[in-house]
């Protein structure tokens, strides 16, 4: 590339240039007339993976806010895949639900740019700036089902404590300020590194604030109350972007700041998340338990996944460090996959989003049936899918940092999660089909997802090491 | 070449599952089967090779791929073909090719895509059970550990519209979650501890250290793992799933619930048999829990009437002599037993499916008598099997439970002794009355015209219409892919034992001495040590010792004599008072209960209703475990966390109103704000700990 001070933000172009075109494409349609815009999405992600691969080891920021580190690219291209994935899943859901697609395509791009931006900011204010442009998005992602209530009153939620908990994270940004005399990342960590700040009560509230801001977009206990509303009545597709693609970023975010700027203050910080992620494995799961619709329980999972992702970022050793970043992915890919299949065999006047709705589909759909049993096995931690893979690494960099008891509960609550996940395999493979309206067909375009997410799961289930050893790889670029 | 013996079926497996609908039965059920012959074949072929290696090398390993390599974590996806997983591997392929090509008959009324989706499970379960005794570490162990699993509660919930099955299916799943959890608990302790997960790299790790004298880490391990086993063997007090799988068809409770999959976890402890003995707190347990479990298991099967719940407490109890084995550190006498029970329960799983297959699903015992005429092959194949497992000398049963009885008593613990010889006394019982009920006696209506109405009732639907066997007064014995399985079962029930006769009978014992290496660390480094001990040592040459003098020799032989004539006592005695309470069965008993039984179940009531209720520990479990999570999970955690109930409330009432007022309404009635108050709530104890800690 150039070696300009532009650099670093090329695959946030990228993306931000094709939400523009969509945008424009969109404004210029003829009424009636059909446009691919989804295509130009799929272009500017491409774009945007290409940048990232030729930024890969180059370390190169611009204007000091923005970093394409190794860990930032990473992240960069978990969020990429997630946005394919989506593109290709929603073709076929906007079509049934006539949904603007211009619109939609142009909201998922500039959510996806915030979540780039989110995982490559440096700057605490350019860090919330980019919370806001993907949290913005997604709100009204979350409601674009104008004619249906359960989308609005999501989406209403979502938003009002979004913008309370963003109000906490603003605050918690002041305080550092106010402390620290900076923003920027680098030069926080560098003076809470050099000077004694131990027990300093601002700083400390800075730190909860901080906490706080990003608990609520990971869904941690116990703010995750949004979540399983949010998530119930967003359209499907939609749910598995926040589910995955918020919650990479944020968690990106989340590790970029503690892991570097205020690690020093692990100890301060380390056991407040330990309390958080506990309540977090044990409530997503044992509610998860309880639930008879399947949105809302993939959405406990989704707290319990945030769970287990806190419990790397407790057990920050190397090992832990690299698994963050690979259950990212893995989980990214898996529950997006999940959340595509309830997409596609949602109905315009049926959601068809209740485990019963699954009964006997082994009968009627037997591929999707076995690519969903790949991916609630996955979600489950069940070998050889990436999920086992996954969860290994969490526990065994909780085991070996010595916290013994997150490792125990996280363990304990994996196990009982299949126990919800196989509920549904059960419907689908051992149960019948009493008069329920039959499900629709599924498109070539999100099978054709759909196969690139199962290969994904197996690959990285069986052939694991060359992603563990880029996760590993970038990681050593920032702590 | 290791590698392709789980490839096969999983082959067979990955075929039937996608185009299996479209194959005829012949293809889908031959192809299955093939696929286990095949895997029997290449089976035969390595373990073949692996006898011709000097003893110290005995070990053929294949490394598919590196697995995971990252950091200080490197695994390999390693197959081991050692004289112990040998062993197993020949089982699994070898009994699993017969139960196979039984199926094909015994499952032939389903409808084409059932019998493919029967076939496709049958076939990966042994793929996985293959992973679990061919993986050379744990990982490699529990992927197939996690998938035996997946695939027992797959093929117990098979015939899921019926609602036993399904809940028999759950509550296999359930129980064994329990096991698993202790399992990998187990697994990350050892790997923090050692830092490596290799069965080899465990075993001379822990060869240097001293055995754990007081309860520590590593018999923390060991006893986690042993929970594990306790959830996939069926032991106390995890064991309760194992009577109710018998939903399940036949077959797969002869190949998952009898030969194979519940033997995980002697396997497993017999695989780690220097971890182990490391840790003889552990063992003690592991001793204790097995003679519990296996006297428990017994005496309930003396009162059972289903033909299957009983071979399925018998299980259990056999599965309890052989952990009794690995505790009390007779490794090679364990699995031994486990070898030879694979054996005789299956053929005996067999003939009970052969006796329900002719009967149209029936399964009471109370309902049958008098078979022994119309099924000449499944009577006299089932005498032979339930022979061996009580006992009788010269059969494979005799020798294996003696040998584990032997070395119970040798090594010091006569209570357990005495436990183990009681459970052998009740196996002969409990297996004579199902002999004598079910084929002796009166050729009584019940069994011919009664059962055949009962069966549309009770029995299973597939069999109750099956291929027009109209008038109940005709019985057919197996089909010749049943009688197949039967018969060569019935000859390796007589025979398995010969590969393991005692010293003190001027045997060899050829197994244990094949099985030594296995429980050893490392070849070369306890050679010196070992040198005397294959031919002083009948089995589990662990606590060989260079002492064992020719004097102690003959006196040891001189014990084992006795103790044999002792046993073989027991198996006549048990014969005798089953024919003495049940075969003096009279035509006049219209009750089907017969004279003596029923007096015994007065005179005691309530012990008669304690062991026909299973001394009432699904019960206690339901009350105990069960209803509190669910109280929890379901009214507490969720009702209290979760607002949907509110919601659900309000959901009704907005409907009618229209948007804006209704949302405005919403925000007062509560929802938002309870959800807003919960962040105040963790915002408050956040700075809270901070500022005030």
């Amino acid at each position: 590339m150039f070696n300009s001070a532009f650099d670093a933000i090329v695959p946030l172009l990228c993306v931000t240039l094709a939400a523009l075109a969509s945008m424009s494409a969109e404004a210029f349609r003829g009424k009636g007339e059909r446009m691919p815009i989804g295509g130009l999405g799929i272009v500017g992600l491409a774009g945007a993976a290409v940048s990232c691969v030729l930024l890969w080891n180059r370390n190169t920021s611009s204007f000091g806010v923005i970093v394409a580190d190794n860990f930032g690219l990473f992240v960069t291209m978990t969020l990429i895949i997630v946005g394919l994935l989506t593109i290709m899943f929603s073709s076929q859901v906007l079509d049934l639900h006539d949904l603007p697609r211009g619109e939609y395509y142009t909201l998922v791009l500039f959510a996806i740019a915030g979540m780039i931006m989110m995982a490559t900011a440096n700057d605490l204010l350019v860090l919330f700036i980019a919370l806001e442009i993907m949290s913005l998005a997604v709100y009204v992602l979350t409601g674009i089902r104008r004619d249906d209530q359960r989308s609005s009153e999501a989406a209403f939620k979502y938003f009002l404590l979004g913008a309370f908990s963003s109000a906490f994270f603003l605050y918690g940004i002041a305080f550092t300020y106010g402390v620290t005399g900076s923003t920027r990342l680098d030069r926080v960590g560098t003076f809470l590194a050099a000077q004694s700040m131990a027990d300093n009560p601002l700083l400390l509230v800075a730190l909860g604030l901080l906490l706080v801001g990003f608990a609520f977009k990971i869904s941690a206990v116990p703010f995750h109350m949004w979540t399983p509303d949010a998530y119930e009545g967003a359209p499907a597709i939609v749910t598995g972007f926040m589910s995955t693609g918020v919650k990479a970023a944020a968690f990106a975010a989340f590790a970029r700041v503690f892991l570097s700027a205020f690690e020093p203050f692990s100890a301060d910080w380390a056991p407040v998340v330990w309390v958080i992620a506990a309540a977090t494995m044990i409530l997503g799961t044992v509610v998860g338990v309880a639930q008879s619709n399947l949105k809302r329980m993939l959405a406990y999972s989704s707290i319990a996944h945030g769970g287990y992702l806190l419990v790397g970022l407790v057990a920050a050793n190397q090992v832990g460090k690299a698994a963050i970043l690979f259950y990212l992915l893995a989980y990214a890919v898996t529950n997006l996959a999940a959340f595509g299949v309830i997409a596609m065999l949602g109905a315009r006047d049926r959601a068809n989003d209740e485990l019963r709705d699954y009964a006997g589909l082994w009968q009627s759909h037997p591929a999707l049936a076995a690519l969903m049993t790949v991916c609630l096995l996955s979600l489950g931690g069940i070998p050889p899918t990436v999920g086992f893979i996954g969860k290994w690494y969490i526990f065994s960099a909780a085991v070996g940092s010595g916290y013994y008891g997150l490792a125990i509960i996280g363990v304990l609550t994996s196990v009982i999660s299949v126990f919800f996940y196989l509920r549904v395999v059960v419907m689908m493979y051992m149960a019948e089909r009493d008069g329920a309206p039959a499900l629709p067909r599924v498109g070539a375009v999100g099978m054709t997802a759909l196969a690139i997410a199962i290969f994904a799961i197996f690959y990285l289930g069986i052939l694991p090491t060359a992603v563990l050893d880029l996760a590993a790889a970038s990681i050593s670029t920032i702590f | 070449m290791v590698a392709l013996i789980p490839l096969f079926p999983f082959v067979g497996f990955l075929v039937n599952a996608t185009c299996g609908r479209r194959l005829p039965k012949v293809v889908s059920g031959g192809l299955a089967s093939l696929a286990m012959v095949a895997a029997f074949a290449v089976s035969a072929l390595s373990v073949w090779q692996l006898a011709a290696l000097p003893v110290d090398a005995r070990a053929i390993e294949q490394t598919v791929y590196t697995w995971i390599a990252s950091g200080d974590l490197v695994l390999g996806l390693t197959f081991r073909v050692d004289p112990l997983s040998a062993v197993m591997i020949l089982v699994i392929t070898g009994i699993g090719s017969l139960i196979h090509i039984y199926s094909t008959a015994y499952m032939h009324d389903e409808p084409d895509s059932e019998f493919a989706r029967y076939f496709s499970y049958l076939n990966l379960f042994a793929a996985f059970m293959l992973v679990l005794v061919l993986g050379a570490s744990f990982v490699v162990m529990f992927v197939g550990w996690e998938g035996v699993g997946l695939c027992s509660y797959l093929l117990i919930g098979f015939w899921f519209k019926k609602k036993s099955a399904s809940d028999a299916g759950k509550k296999a799943f359930v129980v064994n979650r329990i096991g698993d959890y202790a399992f990998i608990l187990g697994m990350l302790l050892l790997f923090t501890r050692f830092g490596t997960l290799d069965f080899q790299g465990v075993a001379s790790a822990v060869a240097g250290l001293p055995p754990e004298a007081t309860f520590g880490a590593l018999s923390l391990a060991t006893l986690l793992l042993f929970i594990g086993a306790t959830g996939k063997s069926a032991q106390i007090p995890l064991y309760t799933w194992l009577p109710d799988a018998m939903e399940g068809p036949t077959p797969v409770s002869a190949l998952i619930h009898a030969a194979t999959m519940v033997t995980a976890g002697v396997y497993m402890i017999g695989r780690n048999a220097v971890l182990f003995s490391h840790t003889p707190e552990t063992m003690m347990v592991v001793a204790v829990v097995g003679a519990a479990t296996a006297l428990m298991a017994g005496t309930i099967g003396i009162v059972q009437n289903d033909i299957k719940r009983v071979l399925a407490y018998s299980t259990v109890s056999q599965l309890g002599l052989m952990f009794l084995a690995m505790g009390v550190g007779a490794f090679g006498a364990g699995i031994f037993h486990l070898y030879t029970h694979a054996f005789f329960k299956a053929l005996l799983f067999l003939g009970s499916g052969a006796v329900i297959h002719a009967l149209h699903g029936e399964q009471d015992i109370r309902n049958m008598g008098g078979l022994k005429a119309g099924l000449p092959i499944t009577y006299w194949t089932f005498l032979i099997g339930s022979l061996a497992i009580a006992g009788v000398p010269g059969l494979a049963g005799f020798f294996s439970k003696d040998e584990i009885l032997f070395e119970t008593f040798a090594d010091g613990h006569t209570v357990l002794w005495v436990v183990g010889a009681l459970t052998s006394l009740l196996t002969a019982t409990y297996m004579f009355r199902l002999v004598f009920l079910t084929f002796h006696g009166s050729a009584s209506a019940k069994a011919t015209a009664d059962t055949h109405d009962l069966a549309w009732n009770a029995g299973l639907p597939s069999h109750a219409h099956s291929h027009g066997h109209g008038a109940g007064s005709h019985l057919h014995d197996a089909p010749p892919a049943m009688a197949i399985a039967l018969v060569v079962l019935a000859l390796g029930s007589v025979l398995a034992g010969y590969v393991g006769v005692p010293h003190a009978l001027g045997g060899h014992n050829q197994l244990a001495t094949w099985l030594e290496p296995a429980f050893e660390a490392e070849h070369t480094a306890s050679a010196t040590a070992e040198v005397v001990a294959p031919a002083a040592e009948p089995a589990g040459g662990l606590q060989a010792s260079g002492e064992a003098s020719e004097e102690s020799e003959t006196g040891e032989a001189r014990l084992e004599l006795t103790l044999m004539g002792v046993s073989s006592a027991i198996a006549f005695l048990g014969i005798g008072i089953a024919a003495f309470i049940w075969l003096k069965r009279r035509p006049s008993t219209s009750s089907g209960q017969v004279e003596i039984a029923d007096r015994m179940a007065q005179r005691f009531p309530g012990l008669h209703r304690l062991l026909l209720n299973k001394y009432y520990v699904d019960e206690v479990y339901d009350a105990a475990v069960v209803q509190p999570i669910r109280i929890i999970s379901e009214e507490g955690l969720w009702r209290g966390f979760d607002v949907r109930v509110i919601d659900g409330a309000v959901n009704g009432a907005a409907s009618i109103v229209d948007g804006g007022a209704w949302m405005l309404r919403r925000l007062q009635t509560g929802s938002v704000r309870t959800y807003a108050g919960s962040v105040i709530f963790g915002v408050t104890m956040i700075l809270g700990y901070y500022l005030w800690r």
